[in-house]
């Protein structure tokens, strides 16, 4: 398959913070790729390089072959803004407009705005929209000078329920016309919703690169927690922490965990057990991967 | 590359007359220091009115150039929407030029309430094509001030940007002679006159519309400012390139 967009050996750093350490990733035609991490884990810094707007400190950086420096190559690209920094007093048409004319092939602005659910707001100022109709709008210019690939960094973030169905149906329904997209998040759910491959990163390194069902059963871990004044010393606890009395323990088998607990004869009280959240999955990833290294 | 260019010149445009107030401000300073100065004291006489008008449609220049150009660079510099713009298939070059055309089109209207002034309440009078000239004159004079509001808004901050260019503007107008003539100031600030860049760019106007000689050492001065200010402007914009998007 075709290899859009390529990191090899990427490596960033911002002074003294490595941001980037070493990554290499091949996105290839047709996928729909989620990067998934936790805030500060290289997500972004990772799009920054692909999508032109730094480069690596060292390593190679390639979209479509070419240079991500390269304007002509960026043709083939569509990238979300923040929302917070649209041109307030710019009309939603007219951003659409403006952002069109920067690619030879565009999307009829209609067709455009109504497929992201803004088909009434064509001439509303950008100033007047709300926080939900601003990032449909962000997400919209990624699609609207017909991309090959485009990034979606946190697509539907600040969504409600339904307006981040609609943005799913959008986003599949690109990537059903042979589209690629790439896009991060931190809901599991989303990834999961629309995603064939996830890539993992954290602390600047590709932690997992893998079907959504594999780094799924990865990320399956349990937070079991009670009062008691020191964590036990059991087996299958990947990570364990004390805070305020409370003992919590992340494990990747919970019924197991608790049997052994209850057999220890370990005194303890007020017995929770949730699954973890993606952040604390992710750093247990994270330390995994550095006792493996 | 050009239609990218009329593109983002169109939109910048848009963004400025949606929120009017810079150039409201750049076309009022002119516009009351004209009543205030130049109807009461030069407007009888045909030839003074004629050069203190000119004075009056620099000093508004000027302010949409140092002023205007220098915050509204800073203010994009912080927001996101910069960045986004990079991602598109267009180099630096639309958005720059954008930013100097629609500078420039402020500049043009913000002369409109003077030269009303100047005709309806002075004696001020002046052939078509002189204004013409005049105005090209005015468009190459504000050039080193348009590179000074550049190197300001890229290398400062907006409230920076805000001080700094106000702080410059003043002086450099005064002493170019732009709001009272050189004969009433101060024999001192007469000698510092020839050194500041606004005296090059008055002569250059005086010289367009009244057929006055400029003086050499005025506009050597003029092109040295503008040598080092476009030096200045290149080496913020060089910096903030390379501090956001090494």
């Amino acid at each position: 398959m075709t290899v859009l967009a390529r990191a090899i050996e990427a490596t960033r750093r911002y002074g003294d913070v490595l941001a980037l350490d070493r990554v290499s990733l091949d996105i290839r035609a047709g996928e729909l790729v989620g990067l998934l991490g936790p805030n500060g884990a290289g997500k972004s810094t990772l799009i920054s390089l692909l999508v032109g707007l730094r480069r690596p400190t060292s390593g190679t950086v390639e979209l479509f072959g070419g240079s991500p420096s390269d304007p002509a190559v960026r043709r083939g690209i569509g990238v979300t803004p923040q929302e917070t920094g649209l041109p307030e007093s710019l009309r939603v048409g007219e951003i659409v407009d403006f952002v069109s004319a920067h690619f030879p092939e565009r999307y009829g602005k209609a067709e455009l705005l109504a497929r992201f659910g803004l088909g009434d707001l064509v001439r509303r100022q950008v100033g007047g929209l709300s926080g939900g109709q601003r990032r449909r709008l962000a997400v919209a210019l990624a699609f609207a000078g017909r991309p090959r690939l485009v990034f979606l960094d946190e697509p539907t973030t600040g969504l409600d329920v339904e307006a981040r169905r609609t943005l799913w149906e959008g986003i599949r329904s690109f990537h059903a016309d042979g589209g690629t997209v790439v896009l991060t998040s931190h809901y599991l759910e989303e990834i999961e919703a629309l995603a064939q491959r996830v890539v993992v990163i954290g602390r600047g390194r590709v932690l997992a690169d893998d079907t959504v069902r594999a780094v799924r059963d990865v990320v399956g871990v349990r937070r079991v927690s009670f009062a008691a004044p020191v964590a036990p010393e059991l087996p299958g606890i990947l990570r364990s922490s004390v805070e305020n009395g409370r003992v919590h323990l992340l494990t990747a088998d919970s019924d197991r965990l608790v049997t052994e607990l209850v057999h220890a004869g370990t005194a303890f009280a007020d017995l929770e057990v949730r699954p973890a959240s993606l952040e604390e999955a992710f750093i247990t990833i994270t330390s995994k991967e550095e006792t493996r290294v | 590359m050009s239609d990218l260019i009329l593109i983002h010149t169109r939109y910048q445009f848009l963004e400025q007359l949606r929120v009017p107030i810079a150039l409201v401000a750049s076309a009022f300073f002119p516009a009351a220091a004209m009543l205030a100065f130049v109807v009461p004291f030069a407007g009888a006489d045909p030839a003074s009115a004629t050069s203190a008008t000119a004075g009056m449609m620099l000093f508004g220049a000027m302010s949409a150039a140092l002023i205007g150009l220098s915050i509204s660079v800073a203010q994009d510099r912080e927001q996101p929407w910069d960045p986004y713009l990079r991602t598109l298939p267009a180099g630096p070059l639309p958005r720059f030029a954008g930013r100097i055309l629609t500078t420039m089109a402020g500049m043009l209207l913000s002369v409109v309430p003077v030269l009303l002034i100047s005709a309806f309440l002075t004696a001020a009078a002046i052939s078509p094509l002189r204004l013409a000239l005049g105005i090209g004159a005015l468009l190459v004079g504000s050039v080193p001030f348009m590179l000074m509001g550049l190197f300001i808004g890229y290398a400062a901050s907006p409230k920076a940007a805000i001080a700094v260019s106000q702080v410059a503007y003043f002086p450099i107008a005064a002493l170019g002679g732009l709001l009272v003539p050189l004969e009433v100031m101060p024999g001192f600030l007469q000698s510092l006159a020839s050194f500041v860049p606004s005296r090059g760019a008055i002569e250059l106007m005086w010289a367009a519309v009244a057929g006055r000689t400029p003086s050499p050492v005025s506009l050597a001065a003029f092109a040295v400012w503008t040598i080092l200010a476009a030096a200045a402007a290149t080496w913020a914009y060089r910096r903030d390139e390379g501090r956001r998007f090494s």
